[in-house]
């Protein structure tokens, strides 16, 4: 029986990319994808904590979350938001143009992406040092002058630097990654028949971007409608 | 199947030339490597030395309790000993002990694959553990850790004065080892399945393991925050679980309890996975219900996640919340309740051997009987209110951690000993150590039952004096239990030099791990092998109108997976 | 009566029979099933033996007759065992109108309780017998647990919120009081007795200490000091802030729609955070939170039930231990002077307030 079947590695002249411990390309590519979804899966429980903590204590303390909320530039993050978005479409283009083994714009587009990424990242430092310098900092120097109970105000802004800098770290993988796949694909390593890892960065530099679609509504523009209806 | 092609295995009956252990030597063959096989040795030498930690502060603890009074250690220090038994024990034993030793060695050798998906995240996994381990090793050389293993708010912030940090950094990483794993055996098991191994055909113990992965993957990550969280709220103070500053120490229980409860069904369902492999080989018998046990197992890791409240009962939480877990944890009973149940079921009819497994498998059910149904008197809201934080707990979740998981552990250990070293450990000390092992932990977890109920609460350091027959009995069964798990350490490690050499199916079984060499080649199988039969198909489909035996002559073992030709 | 028993606490309230009830209903249970399965278990492990090492038995199909009995008939046995627990919880954790109150602070390690009358004590609790005591705790530190065996019930003391326990002694005597949640160092050292008196030995008792201040009256000289009364009015009629007579016990309109009950929760909440839930028509914040800096958790529970009193047809339980001395203080609240001075005196003989420094980290 075990003669029905057999093994096709070495049938069709296995691709170089082929690791030893799979039949084919095919179940190659099929892991890569799911344990890449897996793996999301788990970064969605990852940040899960922090939206948690992030809806207890909004209910909670609901006018603390809104001055503290309407304190942050939403310009600053609604200027990112676009740039992630547009990341987003040129890290697809980057991996439609990996699937038809374009290598020119698809390097092209992985570089606009990175250069997307890092605009993200610089403004998002210029954000953090804003915040340093006001104190808004949880900890020992955390100050606030503002509505709302400052220490109700410190968790919201605890919530905040854990949530975009988790968000951060993330982006900053995400970045290091990028510089791989230029360089990868710059060497035309690759082809239409081999290229998860284009895909599946690109996967997780969208996922990437959703946490950002969701962060940026919670902490930026929650207090607003609060702001103008209230007094 | 076809029992002609039985005949022709004697070959395999001689060890191979090459196989994983013999291909390489020397120390860098093993620190690279990326077979799943060296990897789960990699495991079992490091899960047992936590092991053996974890253990002599059990002992430690025991022997502190033999008096009411404090007089062995001053009661900062009995704290950091209970606490050091908890982490060592939960996050470094008895989480990792099943999946990444028995599954990592077995799961891809019994969907006959060739390794893991990924191996070499499957070897980063371990170094990640390694890490983990060495941060919390570091905190307990330090000056330990003092505040349970369960670090509840605002001690662990604010009052605690021990190396709170450095332990939660060592979970912190552990974790991600855990996540690991998970998602390699979930990838593993969904791509790699051999020809022929549709999902129905997998052994239980696979069944289990993918439902444990999922725990893992959607609870690790969880807990991996909830431990950052309190790390900073313990350098900075910025209130998020402290009431002093707004902030709900009750959360943390809610996060933690998110990840720790279905933690606990990390723990079991490996163990569980491995006895339905022991009832069913041991008695030679198709498992009873197959697909009862199967979806079991995921229904205990889905209704697993819902069930986390019933450890706050009488934290304040709201009573309607209480009701809503306590009918949770209920119905997260009834699973495991139908395991046990076709377990039984199996051995109807069976060909039962006494087999050292087999005894730890049969110890297994009546163990997790009782410990499992201790639970339920924890998930009764009513009664729960006097139970929780008593001795009955502890008694409780030693009943299903000890009583369950680590039965099935050593019962694995020796059943797939032969496989995994390619000896035989010795049956007579083994069947001996067995009954030790039931003996002396009957001895020192029962009397905790009537303690907790009586009211003695847990992490006393000095109790009051009506309690302390009851300590004495448990002192002293944790001293028959210590020698009887030392034994097995003994002659596994005596057994791997001059143990009997194995053949490749000692145990004559049908399952695609005893139809490689043992222990079995880097690859696992020459060729990769076409599944023809069902699950522990112990006789050909038409046989199940078929009476007693096969005719003589018939040998009963199975066909190896061969070279074509 | 339960001396027949081996293994089972003294039973001391109305609710340890019938925790015990569900004990034995569990016993039963557990005992049925584990002999069923044990002894099937060992019949076929014998029976079915392996007679000859190449015996192959004939596989057994499953039945789905036999898995839905073996799913429903746990499942039914399941849901009595809930529904007899949830009853129970219920009856336990739903707190009787007319009970004595007695207040609990739990502090590393020690209990420290006063009774309405003023009374205090530490780590011991006198309650006469065949009354319910309705205990209203907090901490000022770490989680601690409250914890009476032979009255089979217990309840987290949680910083920051408080939480309650009732509990109806039965029977004279001497039991066991236990810190239930760990709590540090000396956790096994937080215990103390619970001294369960006839109703005339407890009065004596009560009397022992009559010239204590009670902690009506020492909430509102707090009321005064804490300037709460520019205001909430001098005798908490209202001003700039909410009326507080007849506040306890009513439901109260927030900003924003909402409507919550002014119980013990609320009155705590909004003075250690009055941001958190504003009062409709009173949107300016005026008022400073209150941390445990400036105010322990005994003041605020002297606050606490200062305000409790304004509310008398709410607080029918308040009165009931001692009725005149009730009465007068609510009547005459120009508090004499002599107790006034008392103050600080009590309080010395009760270490209240911060933890030792050595143990906070740095950082605030």
């Amino acid at each position: 029986m075990a003669a029905t079947h057999v093994d096709k590695h070495g049938e069709h002249g296995a691709h170089t990319a082929l690791a030893h411990h799979f039949d084919n390309m095919e179940q190659q590519r099929e892991a890569g994808s799911i344990g890449m979804w897996v793996f999301l899966v788990q970064e969605i429980m990852f940040f899960g904590g922090l939206f948690l903590a992030y809806a207890i204590y909004r209910a909670k303390f609901p006018e603390a979350f809104a001055a503290a909320s309407n304190h942050l530039d939403w310009h600053l993050g609604g200027i990112n938001t676009v740039v992630l978005i547009v990341s987003s479409v040129t890290m697809a283009l980057a991996v439609y143009y990996a699937q038809t083994g374009k290598r020119r714009p698809q390097v092209g587009f992985l570089v606009v992406t990175l250069l997307l990424g890092t605009t993200f990242l610089v403004i998002k430092a210029f954000e953090y040092a804003e915040k340093f310098r006001d104190h808004l900092f949880p900890g020992a120097s955390f100050q606030w002058e503002g509505a709302g109970d400052p220490n109700q105000v410190q968790i919201f802004y605890w919530i905040y630097f854990a949530m975009t800098g988790l968000h951060a770290l993330h982006m900053i993988i995400g970045i290091g990654l990028l510089l791989w796949l230029i360089l990868s694909a710059w060497k035309g390593r690759f082809t239409p028949e081999y290229h998860s890892p284009v895909e599946l960065t690109g996967l997780y530099w969208h996922f990437v971007d959703i946490i950002w679609i969701f962060l940026f509504p919670l902490l930026y523009l929650l207090g607003r409608h609060l702001e103008a209806g209230g007094h | 199947m076809d029992t002609k092609l039985a005949s022709s295995i004697e070959p395999t009956e001689v060890p191979p030339r090459v196989n994983y252990l013999n291909r390489e030597y020397g120390l860098k063959s093993w620190l690279l490597t990326r077979d799943h096989k060296r990897i789960a040795l990699l495991y079992l030498a490091s899960v047992t030395l936590f092991f053996l930690l974890g253990g002599i502060y059990a002992l430690l603890i025991r022997l502190e309790l033999l008096t009411p009074q404090g007089d062995l250690f001053q009661s900062h220090t009995y704290n950091k000993v209970f606490t050091q038994h908890g982490i060592l024990m939960v996050f470094f034993f008895l989480i990792p002990a099943i999946p990444a030793v028995l599954g990592n060695f077995l799961i891809p050798i019994m969907i006959g694959a060739k390794d893991l998906a990924f191996p070499r995240i499957n070897l980063l996994s371990w170094y990640v553990y390694v890490v983990g381990g060495i941060f919390t090793l570091w905190a307990l050389v330090s000056g330990g850790v003092d505040t349970g293993w369960t670090f509840y708010t605002p001690f662990s912030t604010t009052f605690s004065n021990s190396y709170v940090i450095l332990a939660g950094i060592g979970i912190f990483i552990t974790g991600f080892s855990s996540i690991l794993t998970g998602l390699n055996f979930i990838v593993t098991i969904h791509t790699m399945r051999a020809p022929g191994m549709t999902w129905f055909r997998l052994p239980l113990f696979v069944w289990s393991h993918y439902a444990t992965s999922l725990i893992m993957i959607l609870g690790t990550p969880v807990i991996a925050i909830t431990v950052l969280l309190l790390a900073f709220e313990r350098l900075a103070h910025v209130g998020i679980f402290d009431p002093t500053y707004g902030g709900d120490p009750i959360l943390f229980q809610h996060l933690f309890w998110f990840y720790s409860h279905p933690a606990v069904y990390i723990m079991i369902l490996p163990a569980m996975g491995v006895i339905s492999e022991l009832i069913a080989n041991f008695s030679r018998k198709n498992i009873f219900g197959y697909t009862f046990v199967a979806f079991s197992s995921i229904a205990i890791a889905v209704f697993g996640f819902l069930v986390w409240g019933h450890h706050m009962f009488v934290s304040g939480q709201s009573v309607y919340a209480g009701m809503i877990f306590s009918f949770l944890s209920f119905a997260v009973a009834i699973p495991s309740a139908i395991k046990v149940f076709n377990w039984t079921a199996t051995l109807f009819k069976g060909s039962i051997s006494y087999d050292t497994p087999m005894l730890y498998g049969l110890g297994f059910i009546g163990l997790f009987l009782i410990g499992g149904m201790t639970g339920l008197y924890l998930a009764a809201l009513g009664l729960d209110v006097h139970l929780t934080d008593t001795y009955f707990i502890v008694a409780h979740f030693h009943y299903v951690m000890v009583g369950g998981t680590v039965m099935a552990y050593l019962g694995g250990l020796h059943y797939w000993w032969p496989k995994i070293t390619g000896r035989m450990y010795p049956e007579g000390w083994a069947r001996f150590a067995a009954l030790v092992v039931f003996v002396g932990f009957n001895l020192t977890f029962f009397p905790q039952f009537l303690a907790g109920y009586m009211g003695m609460p847990r992490r006393y350091h000095v109790y009051a004096p009506e309690f302390q027959v009851l300590n004495v009995m448990s002192t002293a069964g944790a001293s028959i239990l210590g020698t009887g798990m030392f034994i097995p350490m003994i002659y596994f490690i005596w057994s791997m030099r001059y143990g009997r050499v194995a053949p490749a199916n000692p145990w004559r079984l049908p399952g695609l791990e005893w139809r490689t060499s043992s222990p079995p080649p880097t690859e696992n199988f020459e060729v990769t092998p076409v599944v023809t039969w069902e699950a522990y198909e112990f006789a050909p489909p038409d046989a199940v109108q078929v009476v007693g035996k096969f005719e003589p002559g018939d040998e009963p073992d199975y066909p190896p997976v061969q070279a074509p030709g | 009566m339960q001396g027949w028993i081996p293994f089972i606490p003294e039973r001391a309230s109305t609710l340890a029979p019938r925790v015990d009830g569900l004990y034995f209903y569990l016993v039963g249970v557990t005992i049925f099933f584990t002999v069923l399965i044990s002894a099937t278990i060992i019949f076929f492990v014998i029976k079915y033996r392996r007679r000859s090492p190449s015996e192959i038995p004939r596989p057994v199909a499953g039945s789905l007759k036999l898995e839905t009995l073996w799913t429903v008939i746990p499942f039914v046995i399941a849901m009595s065992m809930f529904v007899w627990g949830a009853d129970l919880y219920f009856h336990q954790y739903r707190m009787p109108k007319d009970a004595l109150e007695v207040y609990v602070v739990g502090k590393q390690w020690m209990w420290k309780f006063q009774h309405t009358t003023g009374q205090r004590e530490i780590n011991e609790l006198h309650v006469p017998v065949g009354r319910k005591i309705k205990l209203i705790m907090t901490t000022e530190d770490v989680i601690h647990d409250l914890f009476v065996p032979a009255f089979r019930t217990k309840a987290d003391v949680v910083p920051g919120r408080y939480t309650t326990l009732w509990f109806e002694p039965t029977k004279p005597g001497r039991y066991h009081l236990f810190c239930a949640e760990y709590c540090g160092t000396n956790h096994s050292g937080m215990t103390g007795w619970v001294y369960v008196m006839e109703p005339t030995e407890f009065d004596q008792w009560l009397a022992g200490g009559a010239n204590q201040e009670s902690p009506v009256a020492a909430g509102q000289k707090l009321f005064q000091s804490q300037g709460c009364t520019s205001c909430h009015g001098l005798n908490g009629e209202g001003g700039k802030g909410p009326p507080l007579v007849s506040l306890f016990g009513s439901q109260v309109k927030l900003e924003g729609g909402q409507t919550v009950e002014a119980n013990e929760d609320y009155i705590r909440n909004s003075i250690r955070q009055p941001q958190s839930q504003i009062v409709e028509g009173f949107r300016q914040p005026l008022m400073p939170s209150y941390y445990k800096e400036q105010l322990s958790e005994e003041h605020l529970l002297q606050i606490m039930t200062y305000i409790k009193s304004l509310s008398p047809t709410r607080t029918q339980g308040l009165s009931t231990t001692a009725p005149a001395r009730q009465n007068n203080e609510r009547s005459a609240p120009a508090t004499p002077e002599g107790m006034g001075a008392k103050e600080p005196d009590s309080q010395r003989s009760n270490p209240v307030g911060s933890t030792p420094p050595s143990v906070r980290t740095p950082g605030r």
